[in-house]
């Protein structure tokens, strides 16, 4: 039996991720490397039209195909199929409608299942797909949020009567009082287009049915939540069903879902008695895997000459798609207690009205409505700041939380705990070498220059560790937020942690090492992590919203101090001392302030394992587990700084610099860290220069292969310099903050709103999103043509 | 995606490909497979037996031939990209080829499978138009050549008859003249939303002759001949770029997701004018 080793605390330490062979390699258990013995292959045939009545649904020629076990439409499950579900009810008279996993009389989006292939092998499956014949009858697409609002307008759900799904408000102080006194008042309306999350891995589902039930391995982001709503839908008892995320290759929020496939393959093994197995195909995840964004900002800012800000009004067109999925309503209700950012105000004011489309629905996606609010306040502090004659840190200076003043209650009813604009902005501004640049900005404009620079300020904070159940109770949403974590002493001194979050490329097997290590004084290495199978990790609440460290790894915490809590009693036993003599630390436990044995945290495993000699009362184990609850939201925050080239003749942007000082708290493993912020900004990025999905006047989705939809490589990256300032966070034990989203929450505004800073001297104001070449050129074009810039 | 049912050849002479192809009206060629195979994947394409040429001797490789640099057809970009007898006589189809894609991609697709599929977006037909290159073609009835201005007839379309392979790519030597390939796409990977590609032959600053190829301007690649015409004799940046603009006025371009048609003829010409200001100052 070793000692563990007193060394430097693992907590901190760039340790090279454990799990990243396997999954570098692909050597591993993605779901579509699993197939069970006698697994049948399922296609689905998808609408190709945006909204029509199906007339007939034809498929007996496909039936009598060589290899074809089976084919199913809507009709044929509709008794058993249920309605996908729906979690967060975000009014009493919210309008939810019906949502089949597979269409039976009416389709409303191009790419909703009309009817379903099980064969022997993949391609006897889309080989049949060809032989079942379909008449829609079309109906009108309804594409436009305004015009679905609009008296008369055709409707998604003509059940509904109406396409407003929902209309949430929110409001504090005197929001009139506050703009009627105001020096200044700028209103602009910012679209936020609709994204195609794009996860490397497509989505996958394997369901075998077994002797007592059904096991189903998915792509997917919440096992545990998943076991649950299919026993709800179903109706199969939920103690018959287990749930495997094995390896999931990406998720982004986009496998945070409980999809049609889903549904469907279980109701397919119960039908047919036999494992059923269904792997996407990109164009086909693109137009059915859920979207993200899609809505139309109204934001009114209302400040003081000296840039004091008074108050912020916040009006929201949210496209939800065709139908309310699991958490679709709730996503720009996450954002609106973002849109004051990091600064004091008098009033605020917020209205979010969903609209039904008929378009694939809408959902979490790489922020979920805070990269929405805080593009909004980022993009229209830079218009008051221009408004003003001000330099837009300096007005940020004026309006942000002092350092002294937390914690701090803001004017959407949250609690900042911790923050330091000052620091992280101060940090920044070095690193940019701001200065230098606004001169290089300068000599530009003055000679004319073609290829014009802009500079782009973000100065972001976002609600993390998601969440407190109390919290979102209040907001109705039908789950707590609690995260649950158990540890394992092995009887050899090994350590088995089980996390109910759900690791999906985050590194949590490696960060959680690092937290028992330090907490239990065992080697990094000693730790086996295990996650994503709700028969080996019963209780959780899985990985979404930059909670997993927070709230799952506070639960850790809580969990290996009950170890040590129960190791203490047998220690002082084996030690003939009394337990408050005892001292634990790098994993031993000693008798202060002497030089008698100690005994090490794995001796004392063994010890409980054998129960030869245990004090009384003392069960003969150290395994603990814990939920924990956080008691408030995190609150990560941090200065990003863009500089662009634009080429006033072509339109091109190129970013030039790029510098973000993150505070995201203690920090576990700072090379999790950089990596989540080197891809965060490569999302926020492709949202501001590059992604965009469009429809077509019926509905089709014309971007429907990576030709169309343009998401970016390295090579159309710049090097990103990053850094961080730390202020722990006073929520949970680990004082960290959670660092998911924070990339993609903060760039997206850097970005456009360097490129909008490179062309003021054209006195443009905007340039929609994604901030292509030709929209570039064309507000250069407008603005000098006499217009004010888009 | 899973591609409808047909039958694979791998024949091992181009006459036996040839062969296979005109047995079957149906017959696709696949070189590097870049192009047909998303099509079939797609289903946008469902050949009922698919050749694929990779068996046949003699299709890869760069040798001279004269005053010309013949490259079999299925020399890969890549190798395009690097071949010193190409860099020395037309490296406009190097530079060209280096633009394609990303490098999965150039270590895949050939040279003749791209002229060959003629997408109009694509690189390499407009810097084989503007090289004047000749294409072998070996068909049924025996070989012909067919020049690039001929080849390329309409989207998607070739001269190729039915039955009919592209087998090797002549590009006449140019001595003496120096090339750009101006690409502007959206990102590092996308298809060019205007390329120009530009062979000019100057002295002192001055151009003499210059052969200018537009890519996704029209169905076609198409030469910009107004900008041609007015730059000859053409020196100094200003006045380059403004005979460059000219380049605007050629072919008709698509509107679509990336670009209107508007948008591409102020590119092509902004963009000719920067590749005759960088070739002339090479």
């Amino acid at each position: 039996m070793t000692a563990a080793p007193e060394s430097a605390p693992q907590t901190g330490r760039p340790l090279p991720r454990k799990e990243d062979a396997r999954l570098l390699t692909g050597r591993t258990r993605w779901t579509d490397n699993i197939e069970p013995p006698g697994t049948l292959h399922v296609a689905f045939l998808r609408s190709p039209m945006a909204h029509a009545r199906l007339t007939r649904v034809d498929a007996s020629r496909a039936r009598g195909l060589p290899g074809v076990a089976a084919v199913f439409t809507g009709t044929d499950v509709a008794s058993e199929q249920g309605s996908l579900p729906c979690a967060w009810p975000v009014t009493e008279d919210m309008v939810t409608p019906p949502h089949p996993p597979m269409a039976v009389d009416e389709v409303r989006y191009a790419g909703e299942a009309v009817a379903c292939v099980v064969a022997r092998d993949p391609e006897s499956a889309a080989d049949a797909l060809e032989e079942i014949d379909v008449d829609y009858e079309p109906l009108p697409a309804v594409l436009d949020l305004e015009e679905a609002l609009a008296e008369g307008a055709d409707l998604v759900h003509s059940g509904a009567g109406t396409n407003r799904a929902y209309v949430w408000p929110f409001s504090n102080g005197d929001v009139d009082a506050a703009f009627e006194g105001a020096d200044v008042v700028l209103a602009r309306r910012y679209r936020q287009q609709r994204l195609i999350p794009a996860a490397m891995e497509p989505r996958s589902v394997v369901c075998a049915p077994e002797e007592d039930g059904y096991t189903m391995w998915s792509a997917t982001q919440i096992p545990h939540v998943l076991r649950l709503m299919l026993a709800t839908v179903t109706g199969i008892p939920e103690h018959d069903l287990r749930v495997v995320a094995p390896d999931v290759g990406g998720g982004f929020g986009s496998k945070l879902q409980v999809t049609a496939e889903e549904v469907l393959l279980l109701l397919l093994a119960r039908r047919l008695g036999r494992p059923v197995k269904w792997t996407e195909t990109r164009s086909e995840g693109f137009q059915t895997t859920h979207h993200g964004r899609a809505q139309v900002q109204d934001v009114a800012i209302a400040a003081d000459a000296d840039g004091r800000l008074r108050g912020l009004k916040v009006d929201l067109l949210a496209d939800m798609g065709a139908y309310l999925m699991l958490i679709t309503p709730g996503v720009p209700i996450l954002g609106a207690f973002m849109y004051p950012g990091i600064y004091r105000m008098d009033a605020y004011s917020f209205t979010c009205t969903g609209v039904f489309t008929t378009t694939m629905p809408t959902d979490a996606y790489r922020g979920a409505g805070r990269p929405e609010a805080t593009y909004a306040i980022e993009r229209i502090m830079g218009e008051l700041a221009e408004e003003l004659g001000m330099d837009p840190v300096e007005l940020r200076r004026r309006n942000w939380i002092t350092r002294g003043e937390f914690p701090y209650t803001t004017v959407a009813g949250l609690t900042y705990d911790t923050g330091d604009y000052e620091a992280a902005t101060g940090r920044a501004l070095e690193l940019f070498g701001y200065q230098e640049l606004r001169a290089e900005q300068e000599r530009r404009r003055k000679s004319g220059d073609a290829v014009q620079l802009g500079i782009g300020v973000s100065t972001y904070t976002e609600m993390c560790g998601i969440a407190p159940s109390r919290m979102l109770g209040e907001l109705n949403y039908g789950a707590g937020g609690w995260e649950h974590a158990s540890v394992r002493m092995l009887p050899s001194g090994k350590v088995e942690v089980v996390t109910g979050s759900s690791a999906h490329g985050q590194g949590h097997e490696t960060a959680w090492s690092q937290i028992a290590a330090d907490r239990l004084g065992v080697p990094v290495e000693d730790v086996r992590v295990l996650h994503g199978d709700t028969r080996v990790c019963p209780r959780g609440l899985d990985t979404y919203g930059s909670r997993s460290l927070v709230v799952g790894g506070s639960a850790l915490v809580r969990a290996c101090d009950r170890v040590v809590d129960k190791a203490r009693v047998i220690a002082a036993h084996m030690l003939e001392a009394a337990e408050e003599d005892l001292e634990f630390a790098g994993g031993r436990f000693r008798v202060r302030g002497t030089e008698r044995p100690s005994a090490a945290v794995q001796e004392v495993a063994l010890a409980a394992f054998a129960a030869h000699d245990l004090p009384e009362g003392a069960e003969p184990s150290l395994d603990s587990d814990a939920a924990y609850d956080p008691t408030d939201f995190s609150y990560p925050h941090g200065t990003h700084l863009c500089a662009v080239e634009v080429d006033t003749e072509t339109g091109a942007v190129r970013i030039t610099g790029y510098t973000a000082v993150d505070d995201v708290g203690t920090v576990v493993n700072p090379l999790i860290v950089d990596g989540q912020v080197h891809g965060g900004l490569a999302q926020g990025i492709g949202q501001a220069l590059f992604e965009e999905a469009v429809h077509d006047a019926e509905g089709t989705l014309t971007t429907a292969t990576m030709a169309d939809y343009l998401l970016p490589s390295a090579a159309d990256l710049p090097r990103f310099t990053t850094d961080r300032t730390v202020t722990p966070s006073t929520t949970n034990p680990l004082g960290s903050k959670g660092v998911g989203e924070a990339g993609t929450i903060a760039s997206t505004p850097a970005v456009v709103g360097a490129v909008v800073d490179a062309l003021r001297p054209f006195g443009v104001r905007d340039v929609p999103m994604p901030c292509t070449p030709e929209r570039v050129w064309r507000a250069v074009q407008e603005a000098r043509n006499g217009g004010e810039g888009r | 995606m899973i591609p409808a049912p047909f039958t694979y050849l791998r024949p091992d002479t181009l006459g036996a490909a040839v062969a296979a192809l005109a047995a079957d009206e149906e017959a696709k060629a696949l070189a590097g497979g870049q192009s047909l195979i998303p099509l079939l994947r797609f289903r946008l394409a469902a050949p009922t037996t698919v050749v694929d040429l990779s068996g046949a001797e003699g299709l890869r490789g760069v040798r001279e031939e004269g005053g010309a640099v013949r490259i079999g057809a299925l020399t890969t970009h890549h190798e395009v990209a690097r071949d010193p007898l190409v860099a020395e006589h037309c490296a406009l189809l190097a530079m060209a080829a280096r633009t394609v894609a990303d490098p999965a991609v150039r270590h895949r697709g050939t040279l003749g499978g791209s002229l060959a599929h003629a997408d109009p977006a694509a690189d390499l037909p407009a810097a084989a138009l503007a090289l004047d290159a000749e294409m072998e073609v070996e068909g049924p009835d025996g070989a012909r050549t067919v020049p690039a201005a001929e080849f390329f007839s309409d989207y998607l379309t070739t001269a190729l008859e039915p039955g009919e392979v592209l087998a090797a790519v002549r590009v006449p030597k140019r001595t003496g003249w120096s090339f750009h390939y101006e690409k502007f796409s959206r990102t590092a990977q996308a298809w060019a939303i205007v390329g120009v590609a530009a062979a000019v032959r100057h002295r002192d600053g001055r151009v003499a002759e210059a052969r200018i190829a537009l890519a996704n301007m029209g169905t076609v690649p198409v030469r910009a001949h107004e900008a041609e015409q007015a730059c000859r004799d053409a020196s100094g940046p200003e006045e380059l770029r403004g005979a460059g603009a000219l380049a605007g006025r050629a072919g008709s371009p698509p509107g679509d997701l990336h670009g209107g048609a508007d948008y591409r003829r102020h590119l092509a010409g902004v963009l000719a004018g920067r590749a005759l200001a960088e070739v002339v100052r090479s």
